[in-house]
């Protein structure tokens, strides 16, 4: 299990060092800063062994967290540790910086106490800590017994996630389906690889212990119903969206509130959310995508010194929708002395520092195309190496899910409270954003 | 808010200071110097000195102050033992507070002190902890037995706390059951043959059921534990399975990656049959594919994993080579791993989009990064035989671009394409000799000299060539030193006339002016070799290469199957077993995968890994005690001053060579001892395919010995006892009895014809129905006098392969039709396939490699041969004797590992591998064929002969 755990600033200065086991000295928290954080060349792995002792590290701006250990240990289980320590530090205290670190660490350290016992994770839900963890620190003695129960029943418990007792006003949740679209193109426009890597984010103020039965157009499911004739499932859609289509899904991942095995056996999607903001699920899907824009590039070598470059962008959706935040970042050979841009929408800017074109976009509606064209100089070199020709990326903004997916239905239940599934005031939106994005050239 | 002032304290005097703060009346004072003492505890100052101030803050109702007493406890109490037992009253005082989180912190912390007169006073709290009412006090003190463990093993053993924890695993609280299970599994691990977890079925099904209720992290803690346990049968395999594919969908990696573990394991012991099994394999896709878009880090741990799991199970991924495509931004750690990946799944079907793929990556910018994707493309021409010409021409392409390293990996890899297609791509030997002057690293330059050596006939100045590597001789690699002397001597039988002197220059460089033995070796033996028989020579040099196998960098099995037994762990990243990179006792236990569905033990194939030199030879010695002799006697005083008296000698054979010798030259003929020829053939036929790791003579000799092959007393095949085929009362009295034999590569059947009727008989006849393998009379059944009442006759009826065909059930079924002047009668017999197994059934070992890896998995079967009491040398002789070969011997561990092949009369070839373990008597035999229905009866051959 994990040995021990240190938070390094940039410079390799120690700010939180907590050892676990007893085989874990002192020197290891110098043997990472010497050998990783210090190293000269780039980190060519996110585990290293130095001297038998295993250290697993990842970087969160110019933070180090690292694990150290010396057994066998599940290395998937101590990053998924690692990146959950960012979101509780998160949760906490906001981004993780040096100064945040610096003023939290008491509390850091009261969280690695209760997170991590003997180098096994234990519970680590936000909602459950907050309940204990406050920093008040005197909460301690002025709880009565029924409320300290509470806490560790609900720590320990099955719902870890979410505490009993919960009470709104006016009972509503949000659904954003959030999709970020990846792409790989050839020059000549065929799609080398594409798929949709989406998430459902659930903001739910729900009193009680509601429970929640989650529906999607998901083939699987749409087709079980069609064979069956019809069902009382609600056909038609209560949130928006036709739902005509259905859309085949790759895999799909849940937040831990979701009963997985109902799911696969059901296929149903059955939970008692998390209060406030969770991601309930992720999903990928390659079949069918939309791809909202087709990046068309032309470059020509003009002789050794000069390159001319011309790219046209297509959008691809109704004409009726709008992308925003379109950016098309067209990369330029190192060499590049000066550059000239004419594009007809938009703004394009040389950036040396990058070396790249950026050409943004503020807003492009479907079914239209946008060009630029660029001339750029180059200072000759006797470098024998070709330019290797980074693909031009896109980023961009839509207002639908580029993988299909509709939203049929969020039921609520909740027995004990006085609220239906009716009363329940529901939103769903849906963002389509560029993952990544790239055409080569 | 703004605790990082206390990490700017450097004043001196500091230590005083917080004394004072310490004792200070003001609770908050207090706990202000608390958090100062930590904070430069976390900086490494050495803040032991105020150990008896701070613990004398222990004693307070602020949960946040005593908490951070606890950890600087936690941190000196082990430097400061007798100060430390101060603070065990207040322990022992919080184990009973009304507040849960106070007790469970008090029995947190204090497992936690490593100091001996402490964890006796540990052990009444964690008692009463461990049976608490609070489900989280209990878990706390579940993963406390487990500290208490790892300080006094004995203590937790007499204070039967394992016990306590054992009855744990049946606890209401799902949480407390995995945190036992956690800590259970720990100490399991430091008692290798404890049966600590004791699992079987109701405690695994208390997990599977805690599984769907626990944390993810217990969940992981529960998997990992599950993945050790051993199923009774396929049921029990496949309802665990079943219970453990709902977590493929987890969204915490590590959960999804420890249910993979799982599956992959028990999944052994389905049938393939089962639909089940397919259905489980089209499962692990996706969430495989899943675990691509998570964090980088993780992702380097899923690939790592998916390269076991692409090794092992390849049909599971074999549709997924797009998201393996690296992209542009990936950190490069995971683009090394994809790579390495889309080698493994290149196939016919998707080679197109790869090479693609590689080409680009050849021009990006990361070193190692595009030499790996240029070797990539020279494996994909190895690997898919469609896509040879278009990898050359790309790899030209690429040559073309005089990017130095990218024009030295390329010439690596076409050195291996030519190894893999002789005489095809020739064409471009000229282009790779226009780049010969920018090679500066060994294994180009050695390859590049291999390519001028082999087809030294083709290049008009390959003499030049060589020559000029020759300049610098001393200063190169032993790589290419050794390469080179095999090319000039290459060249040298192949241009014999122009090329005297370089031959002389090369050898006499290698002998005399060398101090590295495998190269002094290698000289002396070509010298020797051109000077006595250079006929031999010729045969030795320019032996047939033995294949390159397609695969490369593969894992050995054994070791591949005990890191899946790893999945998701550190040893997965590794590549390693735990033994290799953790100290002491834990992990040290190897773990296996559970025997194979069908058999009653564990699997493991022959290495496919290894190539041939480095592999021990079966031990045999050679019989030809001469040529051992010859080599022993060579006259091996350094030639200082005898230079000129060989020289001659040297000049008589390249004399030879030009007159007499040159006929036998040309016309092939095989002078010497052609089994010699094979052998020393063997050490520069061996080089080329593994120019990196420099075998020298020391590997060709040790394929001199193992060869002869069939040198032990071949003790002939096995010809089992008489049976009664036809009984007299079915048969109007003729009683038939017989036996089926080969000899000399002949079959037979040898029967005992008896009359038992009160007639004599006349006019024998034989005939059989068609049969799997065409088995039919060769002749007319020869019984030439008639059969007197009781007399019996012995016939033998040679046999031939080339009748008509027809599958039978059982496989090896013989139905027979004798007439004689009485009637016609019918019956049915059995043959043992050994009867099949022709003579010429010893497979190359290279070739064995190539052919036992593509062979599917599915194909392989496996059986015990019981009670055996015979060494593996005695067994292998046995079994030559009925034509199945021992290609090659390995111990490991004090276990024989033989590799055999036979070969069938009609072309079918069955791999087989048997481990024998010194001491038990029971062998175990897994055996490959493409037509997997022989293998039984194979087995049946093996029994046969072993036990006879």
């Amino acid at each position: 299990m994990i040995g021990g755990l240190f938070i390094y600033n940039h410079k390799g200065e120690v700010l939180i060092s907590r050892v676990y086991r007893d085989d874990i000295g002192r020197n290891a928290v110098d043997a990472f800063r010497v050998n990783v954080i210090h190293a000269r060349q780039q980190v060519r792995s996110p585990v290293t062994n130095i001297a038998r002792t295993s250290f697993f590290h990842v970087k969160r701006s110019n933070i180090w967290l690292a694990a150290v250990t010396k057994q066998n240990v599940n290395a998937a289980m101590v990053f998924e540790f690692l990146y959950k320590m960012c979101d509780v530090m998160t949760a906490y205290f906001g981004k993780i910086s040096e100064e945040n670190i610096k003023n939290n660490f008491v509390l850091i350290y009261e969280l690695l106490d209760e997170i991590l016992d003997f180098g096994y994770p234990q519970n680590s839900e936000t909602g459950a800590l907050k309940t204990f963890i406050t920093q008040q620190g005197i909460k301690g003695q002025h709880q009565t017994k029924e409320e300290q129960s509470q806490i560790t029943s609900q720590v320990t418990g099955q719902i870890g996630w979410r505490r009993e007792g919960i009470k709104y006003r006016r009972n509503e949740l949000f659904l954003d389906v959030l999709e970020s679209v990846n792409l790989l193109m050839s020059p000549q426009g065929q799609v080398l690889s594409a798929h949709v890597s989406g998430r459902v984010v659930m903001k739910s103020y729900l009193s009680g212990m509601p429970e929640c039965k989650f529906g999607m157009n998901d083939k699987i499911v749409i087709d079980k119903q069609g064979k069956g004739g019809t069902t009382d499932e609600p056909g038609k859609s209560e949130l928006g969206g036709s739902g005509k289509q259905s859309i085949a899904i790759d895999d799909c991942t849940f937040h831990q509130c979701v009963r997985l095995s109902k799911f696969d056996s059901e296929r149903s999607i059955s939970f008692i959310p998390p209060d406030g903001e969770y991601e309930l699920m992720r999903y990928r899907t390659t079949k069918d995508i939309i791809l909202p824009f087709r990046v068309i590039p032309l470059v020509r070598e003009v002789g050794r010194t000069k390159l001319e470059v011309k790219v046209v962008i297509k959008s691809n959706f109704k004409p009726s929708l709008l992308a925003q935040k379109i950016e098309v970042r067209i990369p330029t050979p190192l060499n590049t002395s000066g550059v000239q841009v004419i594009c007809m929408k938009g703004k394009a800017k040389y950036k040396a520092s990058e070396n790249a074109i950026v050409w943004k976009i503020k807003r492009m509606a479907g079914m239209k195309e946008s060009q630029i064209s660029a001339e750029i100089e180059l200072l000759p070199t006797n470098d024998k190496k070709k330019w290797a020709r980074p693909p031009i990326s896109m980023k961009f903004q839509v207002p639908f899910a580029p993988s299909g997916l509709k939203v049929r239905y969020l039921k609520v239940f909740e027995s004990k409270l006085n609220y239906s599934d009716h009363d329940v005031i529901k939103w769903v939106r849906y963002i389509g954003r560029s993952g990544i994005y790239e055409t080569r050239c | 808010m703004t605790d990082s002032k206390y990490f700017t304290t450097t004043k001196k005097g500091e230590i005083f200071e917080l004394k004072a703060e310490l004792n200070s009346d003001k609770k908050e004072k207090k706990k202000e110097a608390v958090k100062k003492v930590i904070a430069s505890m976390t900086v490494g100052k050495d803040v032991s000195a105020l150990f008896p101030d701070v613990v004398n803050c222990m004693q307070t109702d602020n949960l946040e102050l005593k908490k951070l007493v606890y950890l600087y406890l936690m941190n000196y109490a082990k430097s400061q033992p007798d100060m430390a037992i101060m603070a065990v009253n207040t322990f022992v005082k919080d184990c009973e507070d009304l507040n849960p989180l106070i007790r469970a912190l008090a029995v947190r912390t204090m497992g936690c002190i490593r100091v001996d007169k402490i964890t006796e006073y540990l052990c009444e709290p964690l008692r009463k902890c461990l049976k608490d009412e609070d489900p989280y006090v209990r878990k706390t003190a579940a993963v406390c037995v487990a500290k208490l463990h790892d300080i006094n093993a004995q203590l937790v053993e007499d204070q039967g706390f394992l016990d306590t924890l054992k009855d744990l695993i049946s606890d209401s609280n799902p949480m407390v059951v995995a945190n036992a299970v956690a800590a259970l599994s720990e100490i399991a691990e430091s008692h290798p043959n404890s049966n600590l977890l004791d699992l079987n079925p109701q405690t695994i099904n208390k997990l599977l059921t805690a599984l769907n209720e626990c944390t993810e992290w217990g969940q992981i803690f529960i998997l990992d534990c599950l993945a050790s346990y051993l199923p009774r049968d396929d049921r029990e395999s496949q309802s665990i399975c079943e219970r453990v594919t709902p977590r493929l969908s987890h969204a915490n990696s590590a959960v999804v990656l420890s249910a993979v573990k799982v599956l992959m394991k028990f999944m052994e012991m389905l049938p393939k049959d089962l639909d089940y099994y397919g259905t489980l394999l089209k499962k692990l896709a996706p969430p495989l594919v899943t675990l691509l878009s998570a964090e980088p880090e993780l992702q380097y741990v899923a690939l790592r994993n998916i390269n076991l799991i692409v090794q092992k199970r390849p049909e599971i991924l074999k549709h997924e080579m797009k998201v393996f495509f690296v992209k542009y931004n990936d950190p490069i750690y995971v683009k090394l791993e994809k790579l390495d990946i889309m080698i493994r799944l290149a196939s016919q079907a998707n080679i197109a989009q790869v090479l693609a793929e590689l080409k680009e990556y050849a021009t990006e910018v990361d070193v190692d990064f595009v030499r790996k994707a240029v070797r990539a493309i020279g494996r994909c021409a190895i690997k898919v035989e469609q896509s040879a010409e278009r990898c050359v021409s790309t790899l030209l392409d690429l040559i073309q671009t005089k990017v130095n390293y990218v024009v030295q990996e390329a010439i690596v890899v076409i050195k291996d394409i030519f190894r893999k297609y002789p005489n095809k791509y020739e064409s471009v030997i000229a282009t790779l000799c226009e780049n010969l002057d920018s090679l500066d690293e060994p294994e180009a330059r050695a390859a590049m000299i291999w390519i001028v050596g082999e087809y030294a006939e083709r290049i008009d100045n390959a003499d030049e060539l060589l020559e000029s590597f020759l300049e610098g001789f001393h200063d190169e690699s032993t790589q290419v030193q050794l390469q080179l002397l095999t090319a000039i001597v290459k060249l040298f039988l192949k241009k014999p006339t122009e090329t005297q002197e370089l031959v002389q220059q090369v050898l006499s460089l290698a002998t005399q002016d060398s101090d590295n033995p495998d190269l002094r070796d290698r000289g002396y033996i070509y010298w020797r070799l051109l000077s006595t028989d250079p006929v031999a020579a010729k045969e030795v040099v320019l032996a047939e290469k033995p294949l390159i196998s397609e695969e490369t960098d593969l894992i050995e099995p054994t070791l591949l199957e005990e890191l899946i037994c790893h999945i998701g762990t550190l040893a997965s990243v590794y590549h390693k077993p735990p033994s290799a990179f953790v100290e002491g006792s834990r992990g040290v236990q190897h773990k296996r995968l559970p025997p194979r569905a069908g058999s009653g033990e564990s699997t493991e194939s022959p290495d496919v890994g290894q190539s041939g030199p480095s592999e021990a030879p079966p031990a045999v010695i050679p019989s030809q005690g001469d040529l051992l002799g010859d080599l022993l006697n060579l006259d091996l005083a350094p030639p200082t001053a005898t230079v000129p008296s060989v020289q001659p000698s040297m000049q008589m054979g390249a004399m030879d060579l030009l007159g007499g010798g040159l006929d036998s030259l040309l016309g092939g003929d095989i002078g010497g001892s052609p089994s010699m020829g094979a052998g020393l053939g063997a050490a520069p036929a061996a080089m080329p395919a593994s120019l990196g790791s420099a075998p020298a003579v020391g590997g060709g000799l040790g394929d001199l010995f193992d060869l002869g092959g069939g040198v032990g007393m071949p003790t002939g095949s096995y010809v089992a006892p008489k049976t009664v085929w036809l009984l007299a009362m079915k048969a109007k009295g003729l009683e038939i009895s017989g036996t089926f034999a080969r000899r000399g590569g002949i079959i037979q059947m040898d029967l005992s014809l008896t009359n038992k009727a009160m007639s004599v008989m006349t006019d024998f006849a034989i005939q059989f129905n068609r049969n799997s393998f065409g088995l039919a009379p060769a002749g007319p059944l020869q019984v030439l006098t008639p059969l007197s009442p009781n007399q019996t006759i012995d016939v033998s009826l040679p046999l031939s392969t080339s009748g008509p065909v027809m599958k039978m059930e059982p496989l090896n079924n013989l139905q027979v039709a004798v007439k004689n002047n009485i009637d016609v009668f019918y019956f049915s017999c059995q043959y043992p396939l050994s009867l099949l197994f022709v003579e010429d059934g010893k497979m190359d070992r290279q070739v064995f490699l190539a052919t036992w890896k593509d062979i599917p998995n599915d194909n392989e079967a496996q059986f015990q041969i019981k009670d055996i009491h015979l060494n593996s040398d005695v067994a292998s002789n046995k079994l030559q004797g009925s034509n199945i070969f021992t290609i090659a011997k390995r111990t490991v561990e004090g276990q024989d590992m033989l590799y055999q092949s036979v070969k069938l009369t009609n072309g079918i070839w069955v791999l087989a591998e048997m481990r024998i373990q010194t001491g038990n008597p029971n062998y175990t035999l897994s055996i490959k064929c493409r037509a997997p229905e022989v293998c039984p009866f194979v087995y049946q051959c093996y029994e046969l002969v072993l036990k006879n």
